[in-house]
This record gives structure tokens, C-alpha cells and sequence, in this order.
């Protein structure tokens, strides 16, 4: 192992780090959003939407990132949409984590048994009241686990960057092991940076989900 | 009509190449799935057992293979490998090597998930039964399990087909490569075809993901 | 009597083809207590879900105090804050506290002073025995605390009538008196109730009339003496013969 090498460039692995951390948390809210929606369609069978949703769902899922971000990157352009790499790679990550996030959403909505929605109305809450102080919050609590495992999903996902030529880890990676045939080094940077990076959140995850857990256990 | 540059898909025998692309993919992953479903079941019960060793080194195993990103795992197999230990390795053996350790990680994990979600007293039944261990095993445990194992590997099935598509980044000619080839080739009279050919690829990794998505999702709710 | 205060006209309630309640009419006056009894699935539950309008109903009229109960009702939150419910599998809150459970809707649906409610709640927490369990969560609870508690939570809202839907069908024996006697309890203080019961000995002694429904309709009613010693329908004496054993010795 040659330190030297990692030590020198490390500033150049930072800036990639941290173009992959920020292009994929874009990803991950706007795939949360995209989620939001399309599980408040399902849960609430919203007319026309509704078949909509499940056709991008079946879609978004059984495809992989990488062809997604091909045909954006590649594909679009040819028919008059411009794609720069970065604004593809949060677009292919959104469109692919919106699915996910849609199902764990759904499941936590689904979660919520009919007749607590009935005691809240027995009670004279409203539709709004009910879903406020009783659908939502129980449903979050059983949607976490689910919507951390999406996160540590979509963040593996940007390794796939590289591949639409963003200057992210990957590409370094495998700029650098062309370049100086440094292999080692270079492999160890970046397991370590996925290290530093989703390490973090897969502990924090399971906290959340250790104290969650008093929600939908048994009434 | 804008030009879509679907025409050089019947060009030649473009199609049949691009299909060809995708059987390497395709090859890759059901060889992987192959190995690691009877790999993962014996580490699945490995998991369970009481030795306290093994299931710290296993679990050191699973967890490193499901924080670290695929394409790292294909670069650690195909470029670290062949460094630290001097031999020369193909881009499709470093996939199947990395697709099967994968994929046996994640059979491991849903094998032992399956085993311990059954409850204490089905045991306990099969055993006032006057059952033996491996009666118990045979008539009551292993079908109970089957039945939450199918859907959950054969969704494991479609992730490894989807993450096949990385095999392009080790070099590995598959469907993506063969588009970039098609593509390059027919720059001059196609200048469109990048449109057409990969909205090919993709509808053909759907065609051949969702049918196997739809059988999980049917079986997994009739055995529920 | 006391003048009616909630009043069934007609009822009828179908899923699909299957005609659940057909034809029911009664009236129940202010203070009465009503135990409806009869065999599963003859439409007990259904009948109470329809007082409040947790079901849509085919045909008929329910009327509470003069105010037509109906899902489609415009101000039907209104209506059902003066109707309470307690369900057989008590829904409490998982999410929330005892308390929690207790206040969240007085203060949200009603905008009552949350200091106020909460020191009646305290109030009727001490006299159903859980004042120590304020602060507990629902799943720290037994099943006969969880449905005390879950009486507290509808009374807190002063209903005018409340509904019983086989509040002690899903408990544990021992733990079936701690809620019968609350409901007593309710009964001596004059609260109007409907009860879905199979708890024969507690019907007779807390009913001010039996209803006894069978297919959908109601059988045979009368006062609790009358009714379970001299059932006037051979339907309602096979249904009274199945609690009873004969000696094998």
C-alpha cells in the first residue's frame, strides 16, 4: 500500500465524495416526494392516476439504473431534451427511487388497520383529523425501516454514475487505476468512502427503527 | 415524425446482436443465481445455529456485502484481484465471482429471516406430536419455509438480471456494449439511433424482469 | 319513558346481494339501556356500526334527536361526537399515550381547554382504577385495562348515546368483570347505551329491554325477566338453549 498516493489524492477523492453525497441526496428527496405522491394516489385509488402510478412503479422497478441513465443521457438528447450528466443522474436516481419510495410509503399506509380509521371517526374526526393524528403518524413510524433501507439503496445507486461520465467516486476510481495502475490504493479509497458514507446511515437507521417500534405493536 | 433512429434495429442483424447482448446478461445472472441459492441456504442456517464465531464472521460478511456498492465489488474482484494476486481474471468470471457472492450474502439473510420468523410453538406442536428433529424438519419447518423463500428468491432473481447491467463497466460485451457498437457503427446514416436502441435495451430489461417480478408478487400473496 | 332520543326507521343494510338487516325500526328513549343479543352473524355489530354511520345504509332512517345520521350526512363529525362507540378490539391509539388517547380527540374535534379535559379525564381514569396507568402506552396494558380505558376515551367526549359493540368478546375471563362493572356503572348514572353482548347474565341484569335479532330483523324484544324466561319465539329458546349444559353425571 502506498500512502504517499492516497494522502496526495485525497483532495480529489473529497471533491468527488462529496459531488456523489450531494447529487445523491437530491435524488433521495426528490425520489421521497415523488414517493409521497404516488403512494397517497394508491392508498387514496385516486381515478385515472391511480393505473398511472402502478404502470411507472412496475416500470421504475423492473429496469436497472444504469440503462435508465443511458437512455436519459444518450437517448434524450436525440429527440430535443439536452441532459447534462449531473442533472441526469439525479433525474435517472429519482425516477428509480421514486418506485421504492412509493412502496414503503404504501406499506405504512396499509399498515394502518380500517378500524382505527373507524374509532377516529367514532370519535367525530374528520377525514383531514384522522389522517393527521392517527393514519400518519403510525404509518411513518412502520415506513422507516423501509425508507432507510431505500436511502442506503440510492446511495450505492450513485456508484452507477460514473457510467454517464459525472466525476463522482466511481469515475475516479476508475480514471486513476487507468492513469498510475494503482489498484490497491485506489480500491481502498473507495471502499472506505462508501465506508464513510453509508456507514453512518445504516447505524442511524437501525437506532431509528429500535425506537420506533412501540408504533403498530399490537393495540 | 421526429427520426427515432429505431430503423437500425432492422438493419442487419442488429436485433439478434443486441438479443445476444442481453443472453450474456442474462447468462451471468441465472449462472450466479445458480450458485449462490444453495451457497446462501447453507450459510442461512449456518446463521441460526449457536455458534457464536460463525455468526460474527458471517454476519462481517453480509454486512460488507450489502453496504458496498456492486460496481465496487466488480472493481475490487476484477482490477484488486488480479493485482494482489497476479493471476488474470475475465471480466464474466470476475461477475460471476462477485454476482455469487452477492447473491449468496443475500439468500443467507432471507434463508435465516424465513427460519426464525417461524414461531416457537410450531416446534413445540411437532414435538408433542411425538415428532423427531429431523420429522419435525421434513414435515413441518422446511415446507413452511419454502413457501416465504420462493417469492423473496425469486426476486432476488430480477435485482441480480437488473444488476448484471454493470458488467459493461468491467468490460464484460453485453447489451449495453453491443448498443454502443450498433450506435458508433451507424453513426453517419442513423444520428438518432442512440434514442431508438436504448429505449430497445430498456423495454427488453423490462420484458425480461417484470414477468418474473409478477410471479413473485402472485405467489407471494397466494401462500401468504 | 323519557321522549325518544334516537330512533330506526325501516332500516335495511345489503352488501352486494346479501341482505345484512331488513326492516328494523325502534326507538330507544333518553336513558334506556338496549342490549341487543342473537346468534353470529345475524347483524348485531352491523346494526351499531349503522348508528353511526360507519356503514351506508340501503333504506330507512336513523334520527338522533331529530337529525337524520346518514355517511352522507354533511355535518356528520358533529353527529357522531354525540354518539360514542367502543369496539371489540378496543383501537386504542398505539402511537399514544393513555392520555393522549383520552384528549386528542375532545381537544382537537371539539377545541375543548386541554387543562379542563384533562382533569376530567383524570377524573375517570381514577374511577375506573387506571389513574397510575396515565402515562402508559397502550401495549403496556392489559386487555381489560386497554378497554376501560377505551370507555374513558368515549365517555370523555359526553356523548348522548353509546354503543357497545361486544366490548368483552375478546377478553380474557378473569378480566371480563373489570368492564362489565364499569359499564353497570354507567347504566345506574342514566347513560343511554346500546350493548352487542353474548355476556347473558350481564344483559339481563343491566337491560332495560332485550332486543333479540335473528336474520336481520329484530325477533323478539322485551324486558330482560320476560325475555330470557319466557322467549315467546322458538327461535330465541334454541338460541337461549345454547348456553346452558346439561349434567353428564
Amino acid at each position: 500500500m502506498n500512502w504517499e498516493f492516497i494522502i496526495k489524492y485525497l483532495p480529489l477523492n473529497r471533491k468527488a465524495a462529496w459531488l456523489t453525497l450531494r447529487l445523491g441526496l437530491l435524488g433521495i428527496a426528490l425520489s421521497t416526494l415523488i414517493g409521497l405522491f404516488c403512494a397517497a394516489v394508491r392508498y387514496y385509488r385516486i381515478p385515472v392516476l391511480h393505473p398511472l402510478v402502478r404502470v411507472y412503479i412496475e416500470i421504475s422497478r423492473n429496469t436497472p439504473l444504469l440503462i435508465q441513465l443511458f437512455f436519459i443521457y444518450y437517448g434524450l438528447p436525440k429527440i430535443g431534451i439536452p441532459t447534462d450528466p449531473a442533472s441526469c443522474g439525479v433525474a435517472g436516481l429519482s425516477f428509480l427511487g421514486g418506485s421504492y419510495m412509493a412502496e414503503a410509503f404504501r406499506s405504512g399506509l396499509e399498515s394502518v388497520e380500517a378500524i382505527q380509521t373507524e374509532s377516529a371517526y367514532a370519535l367525530g374526526m374528520s377525514r383531514f383529523q384522522t389522517l393527521r393524528f392517527i393514519i400518519l403518524p403510525q404509518a411513518a413510524a412502520v415506513s422507516v425501516p423501509a425508507f432507510m433501507a431505500n436511502v442506503i439503496f440510492l446511495l450505492k445507486e450513485t456508484s452507477v454514475f460514473s457510467a454517464v461520465s459525472l466525476m463522482d467516486l466511481m469515475f475516479t476510481a476508475k480514471d486513476l487505476i487507468g492513469l498510475y495502475y494503482k489498484t490497491t490504493e485506489r480500491l481502498f479509497l473507495l471502499v472506505a468512502f462508501y465506508l464513510v458514507i453509508l456507514l453512518p446511515v445504516s447505524l442511524l437507521g437501525t437506532v431509528l427503527e429500535r425506537r420506533l417500534r412501540y408504533a403498530g405493536s399490537g393495540t | 415524425m421526429p427520426d427515432l433512429g429505431l430503423e437500425v434495429l432492422l438493419k442487419g442483424k442488429n436485433l439478434v446482436r443486441l438479443l445476444g447482448g442481453l443472453w450474456t446478461a442474462l447468462r451471468i445472472s441465472l449462472l450466479s443465481v445458480a450458485i449462490s441459492l444453495p451457497v446462501g441456504v447453507v450459510l442461512g442456517v449456518l446463521m441460526t445455529r449457536n455458534n457464536r464465531f460463525v455468526k460474527a464472521l458471517l454476519r462481517l460478511y453480509l454486512e460488507f456485502i450489502r453496504i458496498m456498492p456492486q460496481m465496487v465489488l466488480l472493481f475490487i474482484v476484477y482490477f484488486g484481484s488480479t493485482r494482489a494476486f497476479g493471476w488474470d481474471v475475465s471480466g464474466e468470471t470476475a461477475s460471476v465471482v462477485v454476482f455469487t457472492l452477492w447473491g449468496a450474502a443475500e439468500m443467507s439473510d432471507l434463508v435465516r429471516g424465513a427460519l426464525t420468523s417461524i414461531p416457537r410453538h410450531q416446534y413445540e406442536s411437532a414435538e408433542a406430536l411425538g415428532m423427531s428433529r429431523l420429522q419435525t424438519s421434513i414435515f413441518i419447518i422446511i415446507p413452511q419455509t419454502v413457501r416465504r423463500l420462493i417469492p423473496l428468491s425469486i426476486n432476488l432473481v430480477t435485482r441480480m438480471i437488473k444488476t448484471t447491467s454493470l458488467i459493461l463497466m468491467i468490460g464484460v460485451v453485453e447489451v449495453l456494449k453491443v448498443s454502443q457498437q450498433i450506435i458508433e457503427a451507424n453513426r453517419m446514416s442513423s444520428p438518432n439511433a442512440a434514442f431508438g436502441v436504448y429505449l430497445s435495451v430498456f423495454l427488453l430489461y423490462f420484458l425480461a424482469c417484470w414477468p418474473i417480478s409478477l410471479l413473485a408478487g402472485r405467489l407471494e400473496k397466494k401462500w401468504s | 319513558m323519557n321522549e325518544s332520543i334516537l330512533s330506526v326507521e325501516h332500516l335495511t343494510k345489503r352488501y352486494g346481494e346479501n341482505t345484512i338487516l331488513e326492516d328494523v325500526s325502534f326507538s330507544v328513549a333518553r336513558g334506556e339501556v338496549i342490549v341487543i343479543v342473537g346468534p353470529s352473524g345475524c347483524g348485531k355489530s352491523t346494526l351499531l356500526r349503522c348508528l353511526n354511520a360507519l356503514e351506508p345504509i340501503q333504506g330507512g332512517e336513523i334520527r338522533l334527536d331529530g337529525e337524520t345520521v346518514d355517511s352522507g350526512a354533511k355535518d356528520l363529525t358533529r353527529l357522531r361526537q354525540r354518539i360514542g362507540m367502543v369496539f371489540q378490539s378496543y383501537e386504542l391509539f398505539p402511537h399514544m399515550s393513555v392520555l393522549n388517547n383520552i384528549l386528542i380527540a375532545p381537544v382537537q374535534v371539539q377545541k375543548r381547554d386541554r387543562e379542563e379535559v384533562k382533569a376530567e379525564a383524570l377524573e375517570l381514569l381514577e374511577r375506573v382504577g387506571l389513574s397510575a396507568k396515565k402515562d402508559a402506552y397502550p401495549r403496556e396494558l392489559s386487555g381489560g385495562q386497554k378497554q376501560r380505558v377505551a370507555i374513558v376515551r368515549a365517555l370523555c367526549m359526553h356523548p348522548e348515546v353509546l354503543l357497545f359493540d361486544e366490548v368483552t368478546a375478546a377478553l380474557d375471563p378473569e378480566m371480563v368483570r373489570e368492564v362489565l362493572d364499569v359499564i353497570l356503572d354507567l347504566a345506574r348514572e342514566g347513560k343511554t347505551m346500546l350493548i352487542v353482548t353474548h355476556e347473558m347474565s350481564f344483559a339481563r341484569a343491566i337491560a332495560d329491554r332485550v332486543f333479540f335479532l335473528d336474520n336481520g330483523g329484530i325477533v323478539e324484544q322485551g324486558k330482560p325477566a320476560d325475555f330470557f324466561d319466557h322467549p315467546q319465539t322458538e327461535r330465541a329458546r334454541q338460541f337461549l338453549r345454547t348456553f346452558e349444559f346439561e349434567s353428564v353425571k
